[in-house]
């Protein structure tokens, strides 16, 4: 695997050094105590004075919903916009200013209820952007009903007896939408969450991180079968791209691959070796899409652990550099005219 | 081609005659129409045309809901609309002429291509007796042609299929046509070889038959007459041929030259909205970006989204689009960005009639979204002035910040006429003045401080010193921050509003545009009815009718003289193609009595109906 580089694109020498306080605006924080907005907010903090970008570069662009206030909360360019368009809005900004590095963070009924087109048009258009989706499997912000990603059988305010929505596969929605970059993290593994922040930024296109976010008030401990600590290393596997598909306590549990069938096997029986697993590799889009199947709730019968990492990443290329490329082209033939243009080909004239 | 006839022909100079081409969809009426209008302007003609079309592709063939219409009247004196009442009614079948004939002058000229009455077409037209020969057309004029079989006999040996050569009838009648009315072929046969650049043979079929419809009028004993129509008197300069939709598109890329942004449209196809996103997308060379978003409300987000970055941005659409617009046209706002918003109106409520014009999306644009939105309002009142409003509607929205809506129509969207084009020097500059960096030190940024017109500025990433955060959510005065307070809400509104009323000081006064400043009656009108009521109130004055014609452009803010020149007249008819919504603006605003004239039919209202209406209110006939 190579070496990861941490820097941005920005031309790092020149800037002044900057800190997470840099990027924290004025506005006091009003997300509910608890809440895993807190973490992120923190993380991408954090990640962003190691970015090289100027701040004024950067633009966060949100939807509606709690983790939607998130660009109120970076000392940055924002646009808090409405209800599922952060995308939209996004395209826009980045197809007409290239430079810019947008961030889009929106909640699951954001991105991928009400947005959820936008969604898969940005993702396979594949403009160069962060996408931030904070899956909570609640609506917070309207006080508690079921969301696309809840589990069938959720109760909520909506759903006294129960949700009946098959819910969304956000990773597998994303993949399917050819996203080139995708990517699970969680509010609680702040390093992984540091490390999947800066691949996400480094990669060329529009990258879809999807990140466990717990919301404390309408709908606490839904990840904590992957989140905390006595039980994450059976449930959770982390992706490493070139290693082994190994999880565990004792790190004694891999993933094989039977044909396109994945299994778990036993590494302490003497017939299994680790050369044996399925080994990571990002760029493998066919077994990408088998571990975004990796989707049953824990303790399941044939339960495979959830993954984090990055499943998925390709290079393809940006809408906004293929729309630039025709401009300069046709400039290349001759800049416009507005006096030919408005002249046309035939004119006559009255005396 | 010899103008040495053959046998006596008569010339008959005429001032001004409307022709009708009408076929199947299929038949490419509005391609034949378009060559003889760009032809007679070329020929210094004054000019309007109107294509009326049905909303499917391929409606059945031969039925009454497939005919595909194109109107235009052309002349030697000044003409504001494609004509009410025919002069010549081409039909290329028996459901062609059967939709239109109602429309036929009597005594006037029917080019019936015969082929196109056979058994099968009368049938699927209703016809239980063919009217070409039953007796039924004896007011008229009536050549029967077989025009079909004529192409065929010219085009033999081309190595064309027959359904290839059938494709080139209408240019037999164009051919045909521009005998009649002693035309040259020179204009359409240069279109031909452009359009068919890669498809020679079917150029060469259809300069083919374009040139036999010719040969067929100076040969055949049929007619005896040919009719000149010379060059109108236009005010002098240098004219070219346009369309609504065309001078819209054009009008952006004009704005953005002059004000040195780049132009971003997003656009979601709809008709008869489309061809702006069409126009647009060819002119890459002006560094235009052109966006066909997923749907109506990203093409208005990202242009939102533009607009935030810098962009001169715009969207267009249609009814049905705007009703998906309006929550992110409230966002711009809000975020009090300009954006210009283009409304080629049609048909409501819902998908309504996608190709047939109304004026039904005045109120809309006034009221249509939540809470206090106010958002100026302009509207084009021809083809060519779409350029104007377009235009104007940029410039407004740049120096006032403010997304702005400019509603045009089916009707002018895809009419045509003649146009003085500006140059790029006699159009106004459009000044644009970015917030400047800021360095540690200077004072805080307020995104939200305002000018003296209430516009606040425009703050673009990428500027050092100026981040800041900008939302839906209602914002302090001057700081922006976020803010619930009651006082500061009740204050916002009121700003928000008093910027959009400051307009009222950034327009031209209203003028009475045909007519005395007092009198007993002012017919009102805005948009695309200009060019009805122009003509009638001025043959009314000229037979006697004390009757002024004064014309909105600007819908809201009205310019702020309009109160004070209404009252100067008795009486107020305001003729709109919708139930009256100008009309409930004008009363609302002024508290004065208007006289509603309205039409709701798909169509573009006719001379005789509003000169009958005047009439009636001016010899007291109806009060």
């Amino acid at each position: 695997m190579p070496a990861l580089d941490l820097g941005g694109n920005g031309k790092k020498s020149d800037l002044p050094v900057l800190t997470a306080k840099d990027f924290a605006s004025e506005q006091e924080v009003r997300w509910c105590p608890g809440c895993g907005d807190y973490s992120i907010l923190k993380q991408v903090q954090s990640v962003l004075p190691e970015l090289g970008v100027p701040r004024e570069n950067i633009v966060f662009v949100s939807g509606i919903g709690c983790s939607s206030r998130f660009p109120y909360y970076m000392e940055t360019f924002g646009i808090h916009g409405i209800h599922g368009r952060a995308t939209a809005i996004a395209t826009g900004l980045k197809a007409s200013r290239p430079d810019l590095d947008v961030w889009i963070v929106g909640g699951d009924g954001d991105l991928l209820s009400i947005g959820g087109n936008h969604t898969l048009h940005i993702l396979r258009r594949n403009l160069n952007v962060n996408i931030l989706l904070f899956n909570n499997e609640i609506y917070g912000l309207t006080k508690g009903q079921y969301s696309p990603t809840s589990p069938v059988g959720f109760v909520a305010k909506s759903t006294p007896y129960g949700a009946i929505d098959h819910p969304i596969n956000p990773l597998a929605f994303a993949l399917g939408a050819d996203g080139t970059f995708i990517a699970r993290t969680m509010d609680r593994d702040v390093k992984h969450m540091r490390e999947i922040l800066k691949r996400a930024h480094k990669h060329k296109g529009a990258s879809f991180v999807e990140i466990y976010q717990n919301c404390v008030i309408f709908n606490d401990g839904a990840f904590e079968a992957f989140t905390e600590k006595d039980v994450k290393a059976e449930n959770d596997l982390f992706l490493e791209h070139g290693k082994p598909l190994v999880f565990g306590k004792n790190n004694d549990k891999g993933i094989k691959l039977f044909g396109l069938k994945p299994m778990v096997v036993d590494l302490t029986l003497s017939d299994v070796s680790k050369d044996d697993l399925w080994i990571h590799d990002e760029r493998d889009r066919t077994k990408a899409s088998i571990l975004t199947r990796f989707f049953d709730e824990p303790g399941s019968e044939h339960y495979m652990p959830r993954p984090f990492g990055v499943f998925y990443a390709e290079e393809r290329f940006c809408y906004e550099d293929a729309m630039l490329d025709q401009i300069n082209l046709a400039k290349e033939k001759g800049e416009g005219d507005l006096d030919a243009l408005l002249r046309g080909k035939e004119t006559w004239v009255v005396d | 081609m010899s103008e040495v006839h053959s046998r006596p022909i008569r010339v008959e100079t005429k001032q001004d005659v409307t022709i009708l081409f009408a076929g199947d969809s299929g038949d490419g009426m509005q391609l034949t129409g378009t060559q003889f209008s760009e032809t007679a302007a070329i020929l210094g003609n004054d000019l309007n045309t109107f294509p009326n079309y049905p909303a499917e592709i391929r409606a059945p063939a031969g039925t009454l809901p497939g005919v595909s219409g194109f109107q235009v009247q052309f002349g030697s004196k000044e003409i504001f609309t494609p004509g009410d009442k025919i002069d010549v009614l081409v039909a290329m079948n028996a459901a062609a002429l059967k939709a239109n004939l109602k429309l036929l002058k009597e005594g006037k000229i029917i080019i019936a291509n015969v082929d196109g009455f056979d058994e099968k077409n009368l049938q699927l037209a209703g016809c239980k007796t063919n009217p070409l020969e039953d007796g039924s057309l004896a007011k008229y004029h009536v050549y029967p042609i077989e025009i079909g079989k004529l192409t065929r006999s010219a085009l033999e040996g081309t190595g064309l299929s027959t359904k290839e050569i059938d494709r080139s009838k209408n240019m037999f009648v164009l051919g045909l046509l521009f005998w009649l009315y002693t035309r040259p072929l020179d204009h359409t046969i240069n279109n031909i070889r452009e359009k068919f650049k890669k498809k020679p043979e079917i150029a060469e079929a259809n300069i083919k038959a374009l040139q036999a419809g010719y040969s067929y009028g100076e040969a055949t004993e049929i007619f005896t007459t040919r009719y000149e129509v010379k060059k109108a008197k236009l005010p002098a300069g240098t004219y070219r041929h346009i369309m609504g939709n065309q001078a819209t598109a054009y009008a952006l890329i004009a704005a953005s030259k002059k004000s040195g942004l780049p132009l971003f449209l997003g656009s979601y196809p709809i008709t008869p909205a489309s061809d702006i996103l069409h126009e647009l997308s060819k002119h890459k060379n002006f560094g235009v970006r052109t966006f066909q978003a997923e749907d109506e409300i990203a093409a208005m987000c990202a242009a939102i989204g533009a607009a935030y970055g810098g962009s001169l941005a715009a969207t267009s659409t249609s009814g049905p689009g705007m009703d998906l617009k309006e929550e992110a046209i409230g966002l711009a706002v809000s975020l009090e960005l300009p954006v210009v918003i283009i409304d080629v109106q049609r048909g409501g409520p819902s998908t309504g009639l996608p190709t047939k014009t109304e004026q039904s999306d005045l109120l809309m644009a006034m009221f249509g979204r939540h809470g206090e939105s106010p958002v100026p309002i302009i509207a084009a009142n021809s083809p060519a002035g779409c350029f104007d409003a377009t235009f104007e509607a940029c410039r407004l929205a740049i120096e006032f910040m403010t997304p702005v809506i400019c509603l045009t129509d089916g009707y002018i969207a895809n009419g045509s006429e003649p146009w003085k084009f500006p140059t790029a020097k006699d159009l106004p500059d459009i000044t644009v003045k970015f917030a400047a960096p800021r360095n540690a030190g200077d004072p805080k940024y307020l995104p939200y401080k305002r000018n003296d017109k209430g516009a606040r500025e425009w703050a673009i990433p990428g500027t050092k010193g100026l981040e800041h955060r900008i939302g839906g959510l209602e914002k302090q005065h001057e700081t922006g921050a976020v803010s619930y307070d009651a006082e500061n809400h009740a204050l916002m509104t009121k700003l928000r509003a008093e910027k959009i009323e400051k307009i009222a000081d950034a327009i031209p006064l209203q003028t009475i545009d045909n007519g005395s400043e007092k009198g007993k009656l002012l017919v009102l009108g805005w948009g695309s009815t200009y060019g009805t009521i122009k003509t009638v109130v001025r043959d009314l004055r000229l037979e006697g009718y004390d009757v002024s014609h004064a014309h909105l452009t600007y819908l809201n803010p009205f310019p702020k003289n309009l109160g004070e020149l209404i009252y100067n007249f008795d009486k107020i008819l305001i003729p709109e193609l919708n139930s009256g919504q100008l009309a409930r603006l004008i009363r609302d605003k002024f508290l004065a009595p208007v006289i509603q004239f309205n039409k709701v039919q798909g169509m573009p209202f006719m001379e005789s109906e509003l000169k009958e209406k005047i009439i009636a209110i001016l010899t007291e006939k109806e009060k």
